[in-house]
This record gives structure tokens, C-alpha cells and sequence, in this order.
């Protein structure tokens, strides 16, 4: 099939461009562990208040793991459970959360915490928070009437 | 002997068909238009709905009837009138089978409609579960899809029937490009209806106690992305086919468009994970897969715009154009035919671009469930593919109806066109903004107890709301010029217009057309991208969940 040389020059700039960009997407994720999060741990949504970690929502110190404290919520419509955390800046947090009800979303606005919370399933995602302030918490996932009041707050304070 | 070669004019048979679907798509557009300026409203912070309305019941009217009611419709009409004009007339079974795809769309869209106005189902255009809804809108939806296949398959008869009679020749290209387009509606509405039949219904009706909501939500995707290349398809078409005619050029290559159309069909359908991102339960590699599937229609895209740019350059260049953009000044800006959808056609430069952050393994992130997400597909659908159709309607229904455009109603929809681009440059553009800065996408008015935080959006909610005003005065005019099409306008005859390929072209090859080949390959590529991370979703399912109506 003919094809004008302009035409494949502009192709040949084009697939060459998106295949850099795969490039770094893949070197990204594979390499540098920058992956969304993806956890494949499940629960029985019926049983959530009786299943560790979230029996205890909140802020936990933890040993020996890569992490230096597990931040566990609870959602449910339309709160989180805890409504408020203390968290300090430069530690390794890792974020543990679920649903009791309908699919609600995990939000931290101004940061890159953002993941969806399926009844059934766990989410989670370790970070970092670099910078101190009030962070706002809320769900993006329309879960009914309340929706928009669903929300919760992160106080990033100086170690 | 029943001529089946093209036609210059659509049988008034056919036609009637096609204004059927016309009718109900801008019913639609008022009523959906007029939920969308109640939402910027609301948003706002200076406008309370009446009780017992709920914002949440607005933008399921809002997103049902524009998303699914009025592009479906509009393109099933759309689609007969181009089958009938070039594949010939159609057959009366055919015919037949148009008007009770018709009906069933209809009733379906009504008995939604009425669970929606009955507040019985305000789960949004996307009714994701446990939120469980009346079975009544299950079923409703069931038969707007099934009335579609029905109508499909009236179009796909009238494709083989053009074959038959023409043995060895390569069909006409608007013909081919439907057929497309319905055979990529077919594989990707399989998963809705699996979803839709076999766990929605039964478990709404009570039949079963619990669903399991990630295997619901990935039939939804392995449909929901097919879906938005189904509303761009008869776009392209329009800018590949009928607008090198408007201008007066000629098409640039008949087997280039082609190739792209194949390319959609292959790569628009093993992608819906890039919707499920930031969901638990998948493995990232397998994201990681149909990301990169995804981004393969970059391909098509790229040929697209050569081939446009192409067509219109050529066309300049032979009134005389000179310099290196001389060319442009040759358009006729003057055609609400061209330039309506050529502010669409721009439009789609910048709204692929924020595409390509969405399917972003890691951009998502950043942008997920945010009102960027919103104000992306404002300008894909609603002003890429809407600016298209619009265009679209402005030929077509005089065309259908026996009348013309006349010189004031070409006016109007010039004004038209460019009071959607401003409206959509303040309502878009304050989208991807506040998106940006984490506001939430389908949420009410809120400033979660005086955050600090949510206080910044509200300035960008209002500049969503002046942009929301200014699009409303757009589908108000819109309005005034389909019924004038409709009823009003002067008799007489307005063109079809069909382009052809250039004759420097080449001849096409036919193995566009084995559709055992194209069809294979796209099935081939489903299985790789979904078999696996689906079987692991049904081993390691977790208990399912009871359903819940929160609203």
C-alpha cells in the first residue's frame, strides 16, 4: 500500500515518541516500583470490623517491616473511620483501607494517595509525606446521597 | 430488478427511519442539556435544587440521556441514512428491523427514564454495584441494547447484500466504515450485557443475595472504552468522508482510512483495564498490558490527522494557496457544514493529549475520579464528536426531510459553533484545573467542613458554571435550527455530500474486507489481555455483597 514520505516520516516520529514513552512508563513501574496500587488481599466485607487490621483503624507503629507505621481506615457510607490522623512528616507510611458497604474512593487531594475501595477487597499504598499541613481526605466514587460530605483529614506535623 | 448501486438521495423511506432516531436523540439533548446547566448550578454553590430533586438524580438524567440515549440514537440514524446512500436503498426486512430496533431502544429508554424520574435509580450512566437500582432500569438498558443489535444487524445485512451483488469490488467506503463500526459495537457490548443479564438482573430481582463487584465492573470497562470509540467512529467519518465533499477536495487515501478503522476495531477493546488503575484485585502487570494496548491507537490517531490536514492542504494548494499555511485562508469558514465540525476536529487534539495522562500507568493517579476526568470527555464527546454530529445534522436533516439550509440557519449554526468552543473553553478548561488541584468529579456543592483545601476549587466551580451557561445558549440554538430543518425550513434539495479518493490514489486492496481476518485477530487480542487476570478473579473472589440503595 502507497504511502506519501511525509506520511511515514510523521509515523515513523510518532510510533518511535510512544514507544519512549512506553519506555519510561514500563522502567517506571517494573523497575523503579512506581505501580498503582493493586492489592490482591481480600476480606469478607460482612466481617470487616472483626478482621485484623481493621478491627483497629488508625495510626499503628510497626517493627521490622519496610514501613514504619500502618495507617488503617474504614469506610463505609459516608464516613472514614478514623476522621482524623496525626501523622509525621519524612516517615514511611502504609496506607491499609476497605469498604463495609458500597464501592467508595480513598482520595488524599494535593498528594498522589488515590485509590479506589472495593467491598471484597483491600487497598493499599506506602508513601511518604513530605510536606507538612492539613491534607484533605475524600471519596471520589459516587456512593449515594452523602457523597459529597464523605470526607477525612491527614495533619502532617514536624517529626 | 431492486437497483442497489449508490444513491444520491436517501429513499424517503429510509429517511423516515433515520428521523425516528433524530427525534428521540434531540429530545434527548434538551433534556439532558437542561440537567447539565442545573449541575454547573448546583456546583456553583448559589443554587439549591427544589425538593425532593437530588443532584445525584440530575446527573443520572444528565449522563443517561447524553451519554448513552442521545449518541446511541443519533448514531443508529446517522448510520441508516449513510448505509441507504451508499449501499443502496434497503430492504424492507431490513427496514423492518431498523424500526423495531427502534421501538425496543425506545421503551427501554423509557422504562429507564421512568426509574431515574422515580428516584428509584439514581446510580449514574455507569451503574456501578452494589448500588442496586430497580430491575426495571436493568431492563430498560437491556433492550436499548438489544434494539441496537437489531439495528445493527439490519445494516450488516445491507453491507453483505452490497457484496453479493457487486462480486470483487470494494464497497463503498462509508458503508464500510458502519460496518465497522457496528462489529466494534457488537464484540464490546457483549460485556454489559453480561453483566447487565447474568448478575445485575437476577440479583436486583432477588433471585441471587450478593454480586461480585469487580468482575461487574470489568465487564463494564471491557465495554465502557469500546463505548467512546463508538460515539468517535461516525465522527471520523464524517471528517474522513463527507468534509473533503463540503470543501471540494478530495479524499486522501480510501485505503489509509480504512487501515485506521481496522486499527480501532483491533485496539480499542483489551483496554479497559486503564479505567480500573487505582482498583484492587488486578495485577499490575496485567494493567501494565492493556495500558500499553491502549496506546496503540496513538497509530490510527496519527494517520487520522495526516490524512485531514492532508486533504485540506491539497485542496489550497490547488485554488493557487501559497506559503506554507496559505492554504488555510482557501477553507470556507463561511460553511457551517465544514466549520462546526473542524472546531470539533481541533478540539481533539488537546482532549487526546489529556487521554494520553488518564491511560498514564502512573499520571492516573494523579487525575482519578478527579474532575479533570469530566472535563477530558467534555471534550472528547462533548464537543469532538457533538460538534461533528451537530455538523452532521445541519446537511442531514433537509437532506432527510426534503428541505434546505438556508443562509440565516447556516448563520446561526456558525454562532453556534463558536459559543460552544468559549463555553467550552471556560467550563473544560476550570475542569481540568480544580481536577488538577483534586476536586472531585460527580460530587455535589461541598466545602467538607471549610477545608482549606476544597475553599480553592470554588472559584473554578463558578467559571464552570459561566462556561455550563454559554453551552446551554449553544443546545438552545441547536434546538431552533433541528426544528427548523425539521419542519420549517424551505423545500428543496440539499446534498449528501460523499467524497471520493483522489485520483493519484491508489486502487484498495480487499483484504480490508475479510472479516474473518480483522474479526479473529481482534477476538485473539480480547482473550490475551482478559483471560487470565478474569479466571484469577473468580478463583480468588472474595464473599460477594448484598445490595445497597444509598441515595
Amino acid at each position: 500500500m502507497h504511502m506519501h514520505k511525509f506520511e511515514k516520516i510523521w509515523l515513523v516520529f510518532g510510533i518511535g515518541s510512544l514507544l519512549v514513552f512506553l519506555n519510561v512508563v514500563g522502567v517506571s513501574a517494573f523497575y523503579m516500583g512506581n505501580q498503582p496500587p493493586s492489592c490482591l488481599t481480600t476480606i469478607d466485607p460482612e466481617k470487616v470490623d472483626t478482621t485484623k487490621p481493621f478491627n483497629k483503624p488508625g495510626l499503628h507503629k510497626v517493627e521490622g517491616k519496610d514501613w514504619d507505621y500502618e495507617l488503617v481506615f474504614v469506610a463505609s457510607a459516608f464516613s472514614y473511620n478514623p476522621a482524623k490522623v496525626v501523622v509525621q512528616k519524612g516517615v514511611k507510611v502504609k496506607i491499609m483501607a476497605t469498604t463495609k458497604d458500597v464501592i467508595h474512593g480513598f482520595e488524599v487531594a494535593g498528594t498522589n494517595i488515590n485509590m479506589m475501595l472495593e467491598p471484597g477487597y483491600v487497598s493499599e499504598y506506602v508513601t511518604t509525606f513530605k510536606k507538612t499541613g492539613e491534607f484533605l481526605i475524600l471519596c471520589n466514587e459516587y456512593c449515594g446521597v452523602g457523597h459529597h460530605m464523605m470526607s477525612s483529614k491527614i495533619e502532617v506535623v514536624e517529626k | 430488478m431492486r437497483s442497489t448501486t449508490e444513491k444520491m438521495k436517501v429513499d424517503p423511506r429510509d429517511a423516515k427511519l433515520s428521523m425516528a432516531h433524530f427525534y428521540v436523540a434531540f429530545i434527548a439533548l434538551a433534556l439532558g442539556g437542561l440537567a447539565g446547566l442545573l449541575q454547573v448550578l448546583v456546583r456553583s454553590g448559589n443554587f439549591q435544587l427544589p425538593a425532593p430533586i437530588t443532584y445525584y438524580q440530575v446527573l443520572t438524567v444528565h449522563g443517561v440521556l447524553l451519554g448513552l440515549v442521545l449518541t446511541t440514537f443519533f448514531i443508529i440514524g446517522f448510520q441508516f441514512a449513510a448505509m441507504s446512500r451508499t449501499a443502496g436503498t434497503l430492504s424492507n426486512g431490513a427496514r423492518k428491523s431498523g424500526w423495531l430496533g427502534f421501538w425496543l431502544m425506545t421503551i427501554g429508554t423509557a422504562m429507564a427514564a421512568a426509574m431515574v424520574l422515580l428516584n428509584k435509580a439514581s446510580v449514574l450512566f455507569t451503574f456501578y454495584a452494589p448500588l442496586q437500582a430497580h430491575p426495571i432500569f436493568y431492563g430498560g438498558l437491556t433492550l436499548v441494547v438489544v434494539g441496537s443489535w437489531i439495528g445493527g444487524g439490519a445494516m450488516l445485512t445491507s453491507y453483505v447484500r452490497w457484496r453479493k451483488q457487486n462480486p470483487g469490488k470494494v464497497s463503498p467506503l462509508l458503508s464500510f466504515m458502519v460496518v465497522v463500526n457496528m462489529l466494534l459495537w457488537l464484540v464490546a457490548t457483549i460485556g454489559v450485557a453480561a453483566t447487565v443479564l447474568l448478575q445485575m438482573l437476577p440479583w436486583s430481582l432477588g433471585l441471587v443475595d450478593t454480586i461480585d463487584v469487580l468482575i461487574s465492573r470489568t465487564l463494564f470497562w471491557y465495554f465502557g472504552h469500546p463505548l467512546v470509540y463508538f460515539w468517535l467512529l461516525p465522527a471520523y467519518m464524517c471528517w474522513y468522508v463527507i468534509i473533503p465533499r463540503i470543501i471540494g477536495g478530495k479524499i486522501f487515501s480510501d485505503s489509509l482510512a480504512r487501515m485506521s478503522f481496522i486499527l480501532f476495531l483491533l485496539f480499542s477493546i483489551p483496554v479497559g483495564f486503564h479505567h480500573q488503575l487505582t482498583e484492587p484485585g488486578i495485577d499490575p502487570a496485567w494493567k501494565f498490558l492493556q495500558v500499553a494496548l491502549t496506546f496503540l491507537v496513538v497509530i490510527p490517531s496519527l494517520m487520522t490527522a495526516f490524512s485531514l490536514f492532508g486533504t485540506f492542504e491539497m485542496y489550497g494548494r490547488q485554488k493557487g494557496a501559497k506559503g506554507l499555511f496559505g492554504w488555510l485562508k482557501m477553507l470556507p469558514w463561511g460553511d457551517a457544514r465544514f466549520t462546526v465540525p473542524f472546531i470539533g476536529m481541533v478540539t481533539f487534539i488537546p482532549a487526546g493529549a489529556g487521554g494520553m495522562v488518564n491511560a498514564s500507568h502512573q499520571m492516573n493517579q494523579v487525575v482519578h475520579n478527579t474532575i479533570w476526568v469530566t472535563g477530558h470527555f467534555h471534550l472528547t464527546l462533548a464537543t469532538a464528536v457533538i460538534l461533528t454530529f451537530f455538523g452532521i445534522s445541519y446537511w442531514l436533516i433537509p437532506h432527510l426531510t426534503g428541505r434546505v439550509l438556508t443562509k440565516k440557519m447556516n448563520k446561526l449554526a456558525l454562532i453556534q459553533g463558536c459559543l460552544w468552543a468559549i463555553g467550552m473553553i471556560f467550563m473544560s478548561g476550570a475542569m481540568h484545573a480544580a481536577g488538577l488541584l483534586g476536586a472531585p468529579r460527580r460530587s455535589s456543592f461541598s466545602t467538607y467542613g471549610g477545608s482549606a483545601q476544597a475553599t480553592e476549587w470554588i472559584p473554578y466551580q463558578i467559571a464552570q458554571a459561566v462556561g455550563g451557561t454559554i453551552l446551554f445558549v449553544a443546545i438552545i440554538l441547536v434546538l431552533i435550527i433541528f426544528i427548523n430543518l425539521a419542519f420549517f425550513a424551505p423545500k428543496g434539495e440539499q446534498e449528501f455530500p460523499v467524497g471520493e479518493a483522489a485520483e493519484t490514489a491508489e486502487k484498495t486492496p480487499l483484504i480490508f474486507e475479510n472479516w474473518k481476518l480483522w474479526l479473529g485477530v481482534t477476538v485473539v487480542l480480547i482473550l490475551f489481555a482478559y483471560t487470565i487476570p478474569l479466571i484469577d478473579m473468580i478463583q480468588n473472589a472474595p464473599p460477594g455483597q448484598k445490595g445497597f440503595k444509598l441515595w
